[in-house]
């Protein structure tokens, strides 16, 4: 395969949910609502990259995450891996999709099975795609419990008696297990406490160091993806306002909803503190997305071209894609 | 912070919380102290477990049996531990606000925003029916509800997160308080919405010359709001003192091992400095100083009794034995 290719290529993609009719709805002749969840996202990510994405509730990143591991069916779009079309695999190739592509989610507690010993759970998982036999296994599922730091004797014990942090881990081992090209992780260590957070982040930057992963990390909390991610992506109802290398984007912002977030963010320093809100206004339901571009009710910069037309991703700089119709280099 | 109380609004002593049986009581808090001074913004930081929220909780005798609370919470010369129930009533929800958390669980669902808010204004202050009205419509104003007056008569599941914080924020601020007390208030709201809150709490502050005592897990939530900081680990103070002073030169090797597990800007994909292992079971806590299982400055004293809470620099205070060591790193 061409080195310089992109390992996953999401065009145009696009996904909704259909709310169900409430007896008012249906009394009033009121169509039902639709919540579109997606409209129209695309990215890259290279082989070995860490793609950070990041917004606030609502926003369709958790909607990308499940459309990416076919969880969703999207609506429209198309996703490519390594060249081939994920969204038309059927059978013995969508098992092999499904083993190169591993998702963890946040809450490992409601995603590991509580009846099922940690060795049972990782045994299963290898065997299903058939890459140990025999006395194989167990000797695979010590080396797994290694990989992530869990001590050995974890093996015979339910997901109960461990911590939130070892879960996780037990988690991120569970997707290890089938020896995935490609991890998805959705919010991993959002509801950690902030000394295990760093343990987990350390951890997936060294096994992305030992295994050469790729990794879509999706998460809220704007630290974290700048720690961990070579990208970003920003994301607002349903579509990437921004996406450009870390550093460009937290230092550079092109969009205005970029700048406000990174504004929101409390910073470490007591020193640096502003009385002023980065940002007015409510987040939009995703049920009445605003015509033209979503952001404009809450711009500081609107006008009235916002109002009316939707602004697409345009180059910036090199690598550096916004959405936005103020002119490049607009002080934000 | 020093032993009298002199001019403190609230001054905490010796607070204990123990769950559990008599014959093997869990302490979840163990003996905290702390002042509160008039207008001042007061965090109290731990992760999940350390005893942050059952403080705050415990000020007001919101633990409820088979917790037991002792100790002593002076508030305007009364210890509100001994205060009748009924005279209580009138500190709680008056004197002191509470907001908490999750405003869905914490609201009523059945009774309008409008309604929870002239209830408390009934309740503690001398206004009749339409000055109560009159005033939750400039408190729901102020707390920047849009459009006051027709969402009174809306259900809390009608309000956003955000804007059910407000509404939470309104129904406290109806007593007109002296002290606010608020258990992660924002921790349930997204990043620009919590920024919003966060802002409008220090605006009603200095307006109102309040003071506040702010729980949160999220150390850049007190770097930005507070003034003075508690750091909780299992049950215990490990430090207190001007935020500045303590971001700065933490001198407990807890709180400098919380501050280096979040990421900084410039250190892109570089292993986090974390804390190994995870905070101990309070059926379980070592015999010393509770993080010395997992402190890289642990001395073998540590593991002989819990340290003590000295002053390290003026109003800043440590448990920590290696605190001249943390100074000199």
């Amino acid at each position: 395969m061409d080195a310089a290719a992109p390992l996953i290529d999401v065009t145009d993609l696009a996904m909704s949910f259909h709310r169900p009719r409430s007896v008012l709805d249906r009394l009033t002749g009121r169509p039902g609502r639709i919540v579109h969840a997606l409209n129209g996202v695309s990215f890259t990510v290279m082989r070995g990259e860490t793609l950070g994405v990041v917004g606030e509730s609502g926003c369709g990143k958790s909607t990308l995450a499940r459309c990416l591991v076919r969880l969703h069916q999207p609506e429209a779009g198309h996703i490519a891996y390594g060249g081939i079309d994920v969204l038309r695999l059927t059978g013995a190739e969508r098992r092999a999709y499904h083993r190169r592509v591993q998702m963890v989610f946040q809450d490992p507690y409601s995603s590991l099975n509580p009846r099922m010993t940690v060795r049972q759970t990782l045994a299963e998982a290898i065997a299903f795609h058939d890459l140990r036999a025999g006395a194989e296994i167990g000797r695979r599922v010590e080396e797994l419990l290694d990989l992530v730091r869990l001590p050995s004797d974890a093996a015979g014990r339910y997901p109960h008696e461990f911590s939130g942090g070892q879960r996780q881990r037990i988690g991120i081992a569970r997707a290890l297990a089938v020896e995935p090209e490609c991890l998805i992780a959705d919010e991993l260590v959002s509801a950690l406490d902030v000394s295990v957070q760093a343990q987990i982040v350390n951890l997936l930057l060294e096994l992305q160091g030992r295994l050469g992963l790729t990794i879509l990390f999706i998460a809220h909390d704007l630290r974290l993806v700048r720690h961990i991610s070579h990208r970003v992506a920003v994301m607002y109802l349903g579509a990437i306002v921004e996406l450009a290398e870390t550093e460009t984007l937290f230092t550079r912002p092109a969009h205005p909803y970029t700048a406000a977030l990174l504004k929101a963010a409390p910073e470490m320093d007591p020193g640096r503190r502003s009385v002023i809100d980065a940002v007015r206004g409510e987040l939009p339901s995703p049920l009445a997305i605003p015509a033209g571009c979503p952001f404009h009710p809450r711009c500081p910069y609107v006008m009235a071209r916002c109002r009316a037309e939707r602004p697409v991703l345009a180059d910036r700089e090199p690598g550096h894609i916004a959405a936005c119709h103020l002119e490049p280099g607009h002080k934000l | 912070m020093s032993g009298d109380a002199g001019d403190a609004l609230l001054s905490v002593r010796n607070l204990r919380v123990a769950f559990g049986s008599p014959q093997h009581p869990l302490l979840a808090v163990d003996g905290v102290d702390f002042d509160v001074a008039p207008g001042e913004v007061l965090g109290i930081a731990g992760e999940s477990g350390s005893g942050k929220s059952v403080t705050l909780r415990s000020i007001l005798r919101l633990i409820h049996p088979p917790g037991r609370v002792s100790g002593r919470v002076l508030w305007r010369g009364r210890d509100l531990l001994t205060l009748p129930e009924e005279e209580l009533r009138r500190v709680r929800g008056g004197e002191i606000g509470v907001i908490f958390q999750e405003p869905m669980t914490a609201l009523n669902p059945v009774l309008t925003v409008g309604l929870q808010i002239r209830e408390n204004l009934k309740e503690h202050t001398g206004l009749d029916a339409a000055g109560r009205r009159k005033r939750a419509i400039e408190l729901m104003d102020h707390v920047g509800i849009p459009a006051a007056q027709s969402r009174l008569e809306d259900y809390p599941h009608q309000f956003s997160g955000g804007m059910r914080q407000r509404a939470m924020i309104a129904i406290a601020l109806a007593s007109n308080p002296q002290l606010l007390l608020a258990d992660e208030p924002t921790t349930a709201l997204d990043v620009t919405i919590q920024d919003q809150i966060l802002k409008l709490i220090l605006r009603l502050r200095s307006e109102m010359n309040m003071s506040v005592i702010l729980v949160t897990h999220d150390l850049g939530v007190i770097a930005q709001t507070c003034d003075r900081l508690a750091v909780m680990y299992a049950g215990r103070l490990a430090e207190t003192g001007p935020v500045a002073a303590l971001f700065r030169q933490p001198r407990h090797a807890y709180t400098l091992g919380l501050l280096n597990s979040v990421p900084r800007a410039g250190q892109i994909r570089q292993p986090l400095a974390s804390i190994p292992g995870q905070p101990p079971l309070l059926s379980k806590l070592p015999e010393g100083c509770a993080f010395a299982p997992r402190c890289p400055f642990v001395l073998s004293a540590c593991r002989e009794a819990p340290p003590p809470l000295v002053e390290v620099a003026p109003d800043h205070r440590s448990a920590c034995l290696a605190h001249q060591a943390l100074a000199k790193a």
